[in-house]
């Protein structure tokens, strides 16, 4: 008898399943690894005390503290105080939230700290065919291992603390295809930035994407996680690379994955888990990665996005599209390459991981930030920090004029200190280029960490093809 | 959790596209601990200018936006950040259910834990909506019905057990805690104790 083929969104599903939806019900899904931070839990935190109910499994959470925390080394370890008050306190709440729920904290001045889609994958907590969740919409970055890993809001924080499971619908599956190998000098935040144009920003939505072929198997990990995480602003709430070598071997020397033999016993989990021969998709679209070039965004979502080489598109007629250009001060037709630069930013879950400052280092090294325009480099943990430092990674950016701050997500999103000021242009390595994501009336353009530096230089947007050649 | 069966009221519309969570409430807000007050902040970087006084050309600074409990906005509401604070929000101020094409799927699922309604039409209905501000309507979730002024009745679908819990009061985790016995069966099968 032949098994019916799977896709590996169907076999993790189905694994986790306590109960299968039904026309009335949606399924109960077990939850494998549930991460928590300062912003999204402390109203998940006050469920539970007003119900008088524990945590089901201290064991399978996580809590860590990125959103809101400073960067700035004074305020993390010298005693100057947090700059922002309602930080501060939302900060001291997850400490007695922690503590008062047996919840493993990796806290402010932790070494282990960083955000939080950066440490699950470092400590070896995210793995294939896991479900992970988390109170974030970029939880879909675990998905680069084989996880099913999607964003879920504060009161479905509150339904896997006290149960371990979430009330889910089974969404649709979609397959992109990724054929061919990226050129030289074109990232994964390129071939992100390109799938989220031609599908569109809410093209996934209500499915599961996987992303598969030659250029996808080409990858690390870094990068697959960088592709993963950006799901979301296809309107998918959950992106899946199937394991492969590439994982093991990633995985193999992180802290918290099984070993001896039950590492062994894991990785024949894991190989059973990439989708069938044969497994039908619910929709599919194929991209030919040979073609792909570094990618800008110039509008206000994500799915607004050109070739750094390009133009501003022309669409006559289209007033949200007006609308955008208005906001960000740029004109149909206008050349990307010719925008100015204030602030560039190169961090955040996208791209803040050791691969990602290692090629901003390698386009700034010898030159200098141009002058008038702020460079911010913020690890995305601690652990990049220190990996990077150790390799003199700092050194570049202090030489060149740019900020080395703590981890956390800093200039992302406009909630911690680290903001990008009304008008001004910032080109930035994060994941949205939403009106005011940055900061009241900030511009952002979003990048690869090389387009990013090389644009620091110049004080324009640049291909970095220019200076690395 | 209020039981909803049905909202009549006129209608606030936003017709952009792709109106993002960070629109409808600003990271800068997120680091308030409780639920409650944030209708002040809804929408804040285009209901304000930089002195904190009161944008008026934007729709709901409008004399005729006061009172409307219905958002009509356009396709794909609620993308980007999975912040619940974005329908906590929308609930302070006094919205209770929001009309679209299409709604972004985790600000759907936060909309229905709170009780407020995501509502997904078809595009001619929605253009009517759209090209008629203030338009009195009348949802209907027993029927899963929008009753336009014409008497048109417009059907939409809700997911059935989120619509069951909005018609009786219920919350899911009071489902979920009951299922102690099939979640505890499961960790035991599977290893997971």
């Amino acid at each position: 008898m032949t098994k019916q083929a799977k896709t590996m969104f169907e076999k993790v599903w189905e694994a986790h399943e306590v109960a299968p939806e039904t026309a009335d019900t949606p399924a109960i899904l077990y939850i494998d690894l549930h991460l928590t931070h300062e912003v999204t839990s402390p109203q998940a935190f006050a469920e539970l005390k007003s119900r008088g109910i524990k945590l089901r499994r201290p064991d399978l959470t996580l809590a860590t503290m990125d959103h809101s925390t400073p960067t700035r080394t004074e305020q993390v370890f010298g005693g100057v105080p947090i700059s922002i008050d309602s930080a501060a306190k939302q900060i001291a709440q997850l400490e007695r939230n922690a503590a008062e729920f047996g919840v493993e904290l990796l806290g402010l001045q932790n070494e282990l700290r960083g955000i939080v889609h950066i440490i699950g994958p470092e400590l070896g907590v995210t793995q294939p065919g896991k479900t992970i969740v988390c109170g974030d919409s970029h939880t879909s970055t675990h998905g680069a291992f084989g996880a099913l890993a999607f964003g879920i809001g504060t009161t479905e924080v509150s339904h896997v603390f006290a149960t371990q499971c979430i009330l889910q619908r089974k969404p649709k599956t979609f397959a992109i295809d990724i054929k061919n190998r990226l050129p030289i000098g074109v990232t994964a935040k390129d071939l992100i930035l390109s799938i989220i144009g031609k599908v569109g920003v809410s093209g996934g939505t209500g499915h599961v994407l996987e992303y598969r072929g030659d250029a996808i198997r080409a990858l690390s990990m870094e990068e697959r996680m960088t592709v993963c995480n950006m799901s979301i602003e296809a309107g998918a709430r959950a992106g899946m690379i199937a394991p492969d070598q590439t994982t093991y071997d990633y995985l193999k020397n992180t802290p918290r994955v099984p070993k001896g033999d039950a590492w062994e016993a894991a990785l024949e989990r894991w190989r059973r888990l990439p989708s069938d021969p044969g497994a039908v998709f619910s929709k599919s679209v194929e991209i030919d990665a040979a073609t792909l070039e570094p990618m800008v965004t110039y509008g206000t979502n994500p799915g607004m996005v050109a070739p750094v080489s390009g133009s501003v598109p022309v669409r006559p007629g289209d007033a949200v599209f007006d609308q955008a250009l208005a906001y960000m001060g740029l004109r149909a037709g206008e050349p990307i390459a010719n925008v100015p630069v204030n602030v560039v930013f190169i961090g955040s879950c996208t791209n803040g991981r050791l691969s990602d400052l290692r090629q901003a280092a390698k386009v700034l090294q010898g030159h200098k930030v141009a002058k008038g325009v702020h460079m911010l480099v913020v690890p995305g943990s601690q652990q990049v920090k220190k990996d990077a430092e150790a390799e003199g990674l700092h050194k570049i950016f202090i030489d060149a004029g740019a900020d080395w701050r703590e981890s956390g997500c800093s200039m992302c999103l406009g909630m911690n200190g680290d903001t990008v000021a009304k008008g001004q242009y910032s080109v930035s390595t994060s994941n949205r280029n939403f009106e005011g994501r940055q900061g009241i009336g900030a511009r952002t353009l979003l990048a690869s960490p090389e387009t990013a530096a090389a644009s620091a230089i110049r004080g324009r947007v640049t291909d970095p093809r220019q200076i690395i050649g | 959790m209020q039981a909803i069966k049905t909202i009549r009221s006129c209608t606030v519309v936003m017709p952009a596209t792709n109106i993002d969570t960070d629109q409808i409430i600003p990271g800068r807000f997120l680091t308030t601990t409780t639920k409650q007050g944030l209708g002040a902040q809804l929408f804040a970087d285009w209901r304000y200018d930089a002195d904190g006084k009161a944008i008026p050309s934007f729709v709901l600074n409008q004399p005729a936006a006061k009172g409307c409990r219905v958002l009509v906005a356009g396709r794909n509401f609620g993308c980007g950040s999975s912040r619940e604070h974005a329908p906590w929000a929308l609930l302070d101020f006094g919205f209770q259910a929001v009309i679209s094409t299409e709604i972004a799927d985790i600000f759907r699922n936060n909309s229905l834990k709170n009780g407020l309604l995501p509502i997904v039409i078809d595009e001619q209905a929605h253009a009517w909506l759209v090209a008629n501000p203030g338009a009195e309507v009348s949802i209907d979730l027993q029927s899963n019905a929008l009753t336009m002024p014409n008497g048109e009745r417009v059907s939409f679908t809700v997911e059935a057990f989120a619509r069951y819990c909005l018609l009786n009061g219920v919350d899911e985790m009071g489902f979920l805690l009951q299922r102690d016995d099939a979640i505890a069966a499961y960790e035991a099968r599977t290893q997971r104790t």
